[in-house]
């Protein structure tokens, strides 16, 4: 819309004779344009790299030996490195945080999802008395300091025996997750015509039945979308689980843990890195796979509103 | 927004019989049906503690009350003129929201550039940036952290080696996070840039993809310059974009609590290094000092509307259309 409204103001300081009269600017035009791209793409790559660098020099040096890494010059490349680091930091305690986060993040984001679904649909689908007010509430929810509440958490957690506990930390994690999954969610659900399910009323099929048959699989790859969010906030989630999870933790205490431990002796890097990369790879992996689904989901959103 | 409307009426305009009564009454009964999950969990996770922050910054909150000596009085707006009365406070909150508005409007404008940039070059190079960009945004917050804690690092980071490998330039044993706190917060936001821009540039990117392509040529043809076709046709495609990334990065880099916490684990621990967030956790946590705590997240809760205040007006107007 605000496209075709802004044309008149560019039409108005057109060059067409330049163009349209001299023919032969084109190819030049045109080979210019190849340099600049050339030196674009250099440019990008350089940003790349550089962009790179830090997961780069954590998984390097996962396999870098102790003695190696304490020397003055770094060394660039893993050559003669080992995987050594890795099975010193795969103890028990690494899987056992592993199962706590796997828990938590699981059961957080199958109900976040549940219910972000259900209020996308109410607050894009029917308009009812304090749907604004909904909405405003949950754009203002995410702008709460979360380094203020966590106090007022523990209490509440402690009051109900919920410390260290999976179901306790899930509980925080849903609250803090779902306003902003409801706002990715409206935008796919604004993003399929109603009209469509009203072609299929027409058809014959009831409401629920023309939803579940027609809606909801168009919703899908914004439901993955959402899920990968919430996936990522409840597995990454640093603040909450460290006050809440005194003898429970997740896997970025664990991490945590690790570089404390060193911290009273000399740190050993080469085993930080390490399970930095335990952390961190198979999250990268997952989300390379799904991130295209993401963004466009957050600009649907955005866009659609 | 018309689909809102329309999605309920068809059915009675077609004449199909849903005016009896059960069903109108489910009709209205619906959304709230539908929004109740939601609004218990946020009630219960949000709602009970924002309450319980307000009452208590209004408490006398101490050591002695929390270990159950004596029973939280009431004590009006004490907490809060304390912490009005408290330099520190106000040169923390100083450095907070400048802070913020340096590290979020950089955010915005490397990224938006970035996203300019992928739509300008060739495939491939797009493509490895967008890996590399990729990396940073998926990597944990506390693993980059580490790994960037390992790159500053006095002795043998690799950003003190490059930098002394330029001619003139001897940057051994230079300590990035623990000479000054400008230094310290520069670190800080260069960190803090390298998780946000991606998001930020996928986002631009995923909005210029929606400019239209036929209307860039025409215009190019017509003779708009670069800068014209950027503020006349492409800006106002991505605009609601990037006013959402740039409320998001704000409302983050305001409160940013984890980064400047182990950033500090791995140098000075004084005030002058501390942001809101780090300073609440001192005061409220440490210090044991709950009432006073409260007080000040309750200032930051005001703070950060005040940021976002015009967003959410438009919104509200735009919903409420």
């Amino acid at each position: 819309m605000t496209v075709t409204a802004t044309r008149p103001a560019v039409v108005k300081s057109a060059g067409r004779v330049a163009v349209s009269a001299d023919g032969s600017r084109i190819p030049i035009r045109r080979r210019k344009l190849r340099l600049g791209t050339l030196l674009l793409s250099i440019l990008a790559l350089f940003i790349a790299v550089v962009w790179a660098f830090p997961v780069y020099w954590m998984v390097n040096s996962s396999m870098l030996s102790t003695a190696t890494l304490e020397s003055s010059t770094p060394t660039f490349f893993p050559v003669g490195g080992s995987l050594s680091n890795f099975e010193r930091v795969l103890t028990p305690s690494f899987f056992s945080a592993l199962a706590v986060s796997v828990g938590v993040t699981l059961l957080s984001v199958a109900v976040c999802l549940t219910f972000a679904f259900l209020a996308s649909i109410a607050i894009s689908r029917f308009k009812f008395r304090g749907r604004v007010s909904f909405i405003v509430t949950i754009l203002l929810i995410q702008m709460l300091p979360a380094e203020g509440l966590f106090i007022a958490q523990y209490k509440m957690m402690a009051s109900f025996g919920l410390l260290s506990n999976v179901l306790g930390l899930s509980i925080l994690y849903v609250a803090a997750v779902v306003p902003f999954t409801i706002w990715m969610l409206r935008g796919f659900v604004a993003g399929v015509p109603a009209e469509l399910e009203e072609a299929g009323m027409i058809d014959g099929l009831s409401r629920t039945q023309a939803f579940v048959r027609i809606t909801l699989p168009l919703l899908a790859p914004g439901l993955v979308a959402s899920g990968v969010f919430a996936f990522l906030q409840c597995w990454n989630e640093f603040t909450v689980a460290l006050v809440i999870m005194e003898n429970n933790r997740t896997l970025p205490l664990w991490l945590r843990g690790f570089v404390q431990q060193s911290a009273t002796q000399a740190i050993d890097w080469g085993q930080v890195m390490a399970a930095s990369t335990i952390v961190a790879i198979p999250v990268i992996i997952f989300f390379v796979i799904v991130q295209g689904r993401m963004t466009s989901g957050l600009v649907a959103g955005a866009v659609k509103g | 927004m018309t689909t809102t409307d329309e999605s309920l009426s068809p059915p009675d305009r077609r004449g199909r019989s849903t005016d009896t009564d059960p069903s109108v009454r489910r009709a209205v009964l619906a959304p709230y049906l539908l929004i109740v999950g939601a609004v218990l969990v946020l009630l219960l996770g949000m709602g009970y503690p924002v309450v319980w922050q307000i009452i208590t910054s209004f408490q006398k909150y101490g050591a002695l009350q929390q270990l159950g000596g004596k029973a939280p009085d009431f004590v009006g707006l004490d907490n809060y003129i304390a912490i009005a009365q408290d330099g520190t406070f106000w040169a923390v909150t100083f450095r907070s929201v400048l802070f913020c508005l340096v590290t979020a409007f950089a955010t915005i404008v490397v990224g938006v550039l970035l996203a300019l940039l992928m739509t300008k070059v060739h495939a491939a190079a797009r493509f490895t940036l967008q890996i590399a960009l990729l990396l940073a945004w998926a990597m944990p917050v506390i693993a980059a952290m580490t790994v960037f804690i390992w790159l500053f690092n006095r002795q043998r980071g690799v950003v003190n080696y490059l930098l002394s490998m330029i001619p003139g330039v001897d940057m051994k044993g230079f300590n990035w996070i623990g000479t000054t706190p400008l230094l310290f917060f520069v670190v800080a936001s260069i960190i803090i840039i390298w998780m946000s821009v991606p998001f930020v540039a996928f986002s631009a990117y995923a909005g210029l993809t929606q400019v239209s392509g036929e209307v860039l040529e025409a215009s190019q043809l017509d003779g708009a310059s670069a800068v014209q076709r950027f503020r006349f046709i492409v800006f106002p495609v991505i605009k609601p974009v990037i006013a959402i990334v740039l409320l998001l990065n704000l409302i983050w880099d305001l409160r940013v609590f984890a980064q400047i916490t182990l950033l500090q684990d791995a140098g000075p621990k004084s005030t002058d290094y501390d942001l809101l967030g780090t300073y609440i956790y001192k005061t409220g946590v440490a210090g044991l000092d709950f009432g006073a705590g409260a007080a000040m997240s309750i200032f930051v809760l005001a703070l950060t509307i005040a940021l976002s205040w015009f967003y959410v007006r438009s919104l509200i107007k735009e919903e409420g259309k």
